[in-house]
């Protein structure tokens, strides 16, 4: 009951300060849309381009793949020493984690279009511009979307950290909280975050199953 | 530049790995308790297909909590120290495991089932010598991206108190110390990419006895050489 | 060996895959059950090693109903090989055709040397192929991976479905050839399924024909051509019928025997021995009549002789082939 009691409590704390809490939310939707949206616009047409010269995909792929096991901890702790503190800093770690599974997808969508369909289209008399456009990109589709749905989810995650380096978001409740053993203050500041993360992860599933996507990734993400 | 580098790594060498022995053992109490329980969720959700979509979709949704709010989230409940990062660990560790062993058992061709019944082999004798067997390369492939998971996650655990690596990047961070922030994550990250290679060389080191057709890693032909 | 009783089999979703089947397959022979695709073949052969179980009626295995036999026991006394091969993958060859003595707890030794000669017997020699992974292998020779695999704990009892089906025609004939002459030396009683007629007519000493669930036909393959019973199994046959009959006589069914060749100036000066007494055209025992047709037409002579082991031991005339063509 006494757990019960507790959610109650964090309830209370987040009616109590709702302001501050809507300054937080406001702040870490920022983080993520801001750096989402630049990962977006810099990853699908490196991806495209990369597809066309072999050595540049492979060594994005292989840079990529390794850059994906570092934490995500790291990332942020790195852009402190580089960018210094503050929400520029925050901004800048947060889109190089969101590039990554982003760039990785739109060129495994690219690739895994059949050859002979290519062919075909070419045979009919497409230029290679008109293939990439026609076919290519909508065939792969589904697949960059789910890089996207995983690096969405990812820096909802990681927004959390970005309070270290004096990013702000949701991160402050909840780190302010472990600090000053205030619990009401940690739950308000980490189950807002959650049920972020998992609303925006449901919405992208649903529309990745509507433009045809599989529904699920072939690599787990990392968790921020 | 380097120099000052190298020099703190000299300087704190037996604090950093103190520091990294705690991040691994932090990993593998995680992986103890994570392997049973991923794995006889995904053999039951093989042999139970039912339940398959909701058990997935239970371990897809606790993958996506932010691991700075589940641990926060557990802390009223379990204290400051290991135990609250290690709950977060293994549910984070579940969805990778689940899966693989649940696509690695159910994707074992039909035939191929079909003829260890008809050579009458028991449904304990198909598990033991031709499911697990097919399946163990995907299983692990499943094993090695928990783990890199977790090795990266169990870098936040720091700031409730588990230790490891993680203590040195905020450390580094509050003192402002660049050469901590960086020595502790380029070791961190090392930790995984060495993780997730000695996985890989067991992995292809399964497949390659299941006849499968692999592009080698290099640490995979060196050690099939030295066997051989 | 193996006895059906007026089986039924319909399964859950109520297909009815055969109706009321009664036929045997007696102790080293082969019987071979042939219909169009979809016609129950493979649930008739899987309702002898209890893969399915009949809805009614019943299956002997050596007249003890299978019913009453534990389903572990009956399987690994029955060698399979299934429609698809189902090769396991993930282990070598020799593997492979290990499993079944290796579940009957054979020691290894026994088990080693029955791999070698498994794989000897399907041509396949076994220092190359012992330790060679499935994927590595044609069609042609995983077949025979998946037929060494049925032969390898000695069963007395052979079901192969289609095993010879995903081939192209020149290894699958190679490959019928040979294991006529396997059956010849082990002497199994085998249940063989096909779709092909053809295939039937060689490998079969009865034959089952089945239309979508039903027996039309249960009789020795040159009944079959001589009196089908229907206009299904008249069209399932097709039309070469006399040819396809001669391929089922052997030249030495109807070879005159002899030990010297006569007429060796014969009156149309076509002779099967030229100069210096060597024989120019001749003909083996085990010939069919179709290809002593072809050898006739080809050599343009009268009547050849019989040749075996060097010797003659036979004669046959051109024109007892055009009888029995004819209709005779
Ligand atoms: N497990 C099953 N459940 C339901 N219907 C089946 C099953 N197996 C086969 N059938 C149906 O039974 C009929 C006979 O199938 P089968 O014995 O496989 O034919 P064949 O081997 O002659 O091609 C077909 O209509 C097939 O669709
Ligand atoms: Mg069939």
């Amino acid at each position: 009951m006494s757990e019960l009691y507790t959610l109650v409590e964090g309830g209370q704390y987040l009616i109590e300060n709702f302001d501050e809490f809507l300054t937080l939310l406001r702040e870490h939707i920022i983080l993520v849309l801001v750096s989402e949206l630049a990962a977006i616009t810099v990853a699908v047409p490196l991806g495209v381009i990369a597809v066309r010269y072999n050595r540049l995909k492979s060594s994005i792929l292989s840079v990529g793949n390794v850059a994906q096991t570092i934490p995500t901890l790291a990332v942020i702790a790195l852009a402190f020493p580089i960018f210094g503190l503050g929400f520029n800093s925050a901004v800048i770690a947060l889109f190089v984690y969101a590039l990554l599974p982003i760039l990785t997808n739109t060129i495994a969508g690219l690739e895994q279009v059949d050859e002979n369909t290519i062919e075909a289209a070419e045979g009919m008399g497409m230029t290679k511009w008109e293939v990439l456009r026609k076919i290519q990109l909508p065939m792969a589709l589904p697949v960059i979307f789910a890089g996207i749905r995983t690096s969405v989810v990812i820096t909802v995650g990681t927004a959390y950290l970005a309070f270290f380096i004096g990013g702000g978001g949701l991160g402050v409740w909840v780190i302010s909280g472990i600090n000053l053993f205030n619990t009401p203050q940690i739950l308000a500041g980490a189950i807002p975050g959650a049920l972020l993360a998992i609303t925006l992860d449901s919405v992208f599933a649903f529309i990745e199953h509507q433009i045809g996507g599989e529904g699920h990734h072939d690599q787990s993400i990392a968790t921020g | 530049m380097i120099g000052s580098y190298i020099e703190f790594t000299l300087d704190n060498w037996q604090d950093l790995l103190q520091l990294l022995i705690e991040h691994i053992e932090l990993v593998v109490q995680t992986l103890i308790i994570a392997l049973p329980l991923g794995i006889s969720l995904g053999i039951f959700i093989a042999y139970y297909q039912p339940a398959s979509l909701s058990v997935l979709w239970g371990a897809g949704v606790a993958m996506t909590i932010p691991s700075l709010a589940l641990f926060g989230l557990l802390v009223p409940f379990l204290g400051i120290g290991n135990p609250p990062v290690i709950v977060a660990l293994v549910l984070y560790a579940q969805l990778p495991i689940i899966r693989n062993t649940y696509i690695g058992l159910t994707g074992v061709e039909k035939d191929m089932i079909e003829a260890g019944e008809g050579v009458g082999m028991t449904r304990w004798q198909r598990l033991r010598q031709i499911q697990i067997p097919v399946a163990l390369p995907v299983i692990t492939a499943g094993v090695r991206n928990a783990t890199v998971i977790l090795i990266g996650v169990a870098t936040v655990g720091a700031y409730v108190g588990a230790g490891g690596l993680g203590d040195y990047i905020f450390t580094g961070i509050y003192q402002a110390n660049t050469e901590m922030i960086v020595v502790a994550t380029v070791v961190v990250s090392l930790l995984a990419l060495v993780f997730d290679y000695g996985l890989k060389i067991i992995e292809q080191f399964l497949q390659l006895q299941n006849g499968e057709d692999v592009a080698l890693t290099r640490g995979t032909k060196a050690i099939t050489k030295v066997i051989t | 060996m193996i006895k059906f009783d007026n089986v039924t089999k319909i399964y859950a979703d109520s297909t009815v895959a055969i109706r009321d089947i009664s036929f045997e397959v007696a102790e080293g022979t082969t019987t071979v059950l042939v219909g169009p695709s979809g016609c129950g073949k493979t649930t008739t052969m899987k309702l002898v090693n209890r893969l399915e179980d009949p809805t009614e009626g019943a299956v002997y295995y050596d007249g003890t109903n299978t019913q009453e036999i534990g389903v572990t026991e009956l399987r690994r006394d029955i060698g399979y090989v299934i429609q698809e091969i189902g090769l396991f993958n993930h282990m070598t060859v020799g593997e492979n055709v290990a499993t079944v003595p290796k579940l009957k707890g054979w020691d290894d030794g026994q088990i080693d040397d029955r791999v070698d000669k498994l794989l000897e017997l399907m041509a396949l020699s076994p220092e190359e192929y012992r330790d060679q992974y499935p994927r590595e292998l044609s069609g042609g020779q995983r077949q025979r991976v998946g037929v060494a695999r049925a032969l390898a704990a000695d069963p007395d009892v052979l079901l192969m479905d289609e095993p010879f089906g995903a081939l192209d025609p020149i290894t699958r004939a190679d490959l019928q050839d040979e294991f006529l002459e396997i059956q010849a030396e082990i002497n199994t009683t085998i249940l063989f399924v096909t779709h092909s007629i053809d295939e039937a007519l060689k490998m079969g000493d009865k034959i089952v024909i089945f239309d979508v669930g039903e027996l039309v036909q249960y009789d020795t393959p040159r009944n079959i051509l001589e009196n089908p019973n229907s206009e299904f199994v008249r069209d399932f046959v097709g039309e070469d019928i006399t040819l396809k009959k001669l391929s089922l006589i052997n030249v030495d069914e109807i070879m005159r025997p002899t030990n010297v060749i006569e007429d060796t100036t014969d009156q149309d000066s076509k002779t099967a021995v030229t100069n210096g007494g060597e024989v120019m055209h001749h003909l083996a025992p085990g010939d069919s009549l179709k290809s002593a047709l072809s050898t006739f037409v080809e050599s343009d002579i009268q009547s050849l002789p019989v040749v075996e082991d060097e010797e003659t031991i036979g004669v046959i005339d051109r024109d007892e082939i055009y009888e029995i063509y004819n209709g005779g």
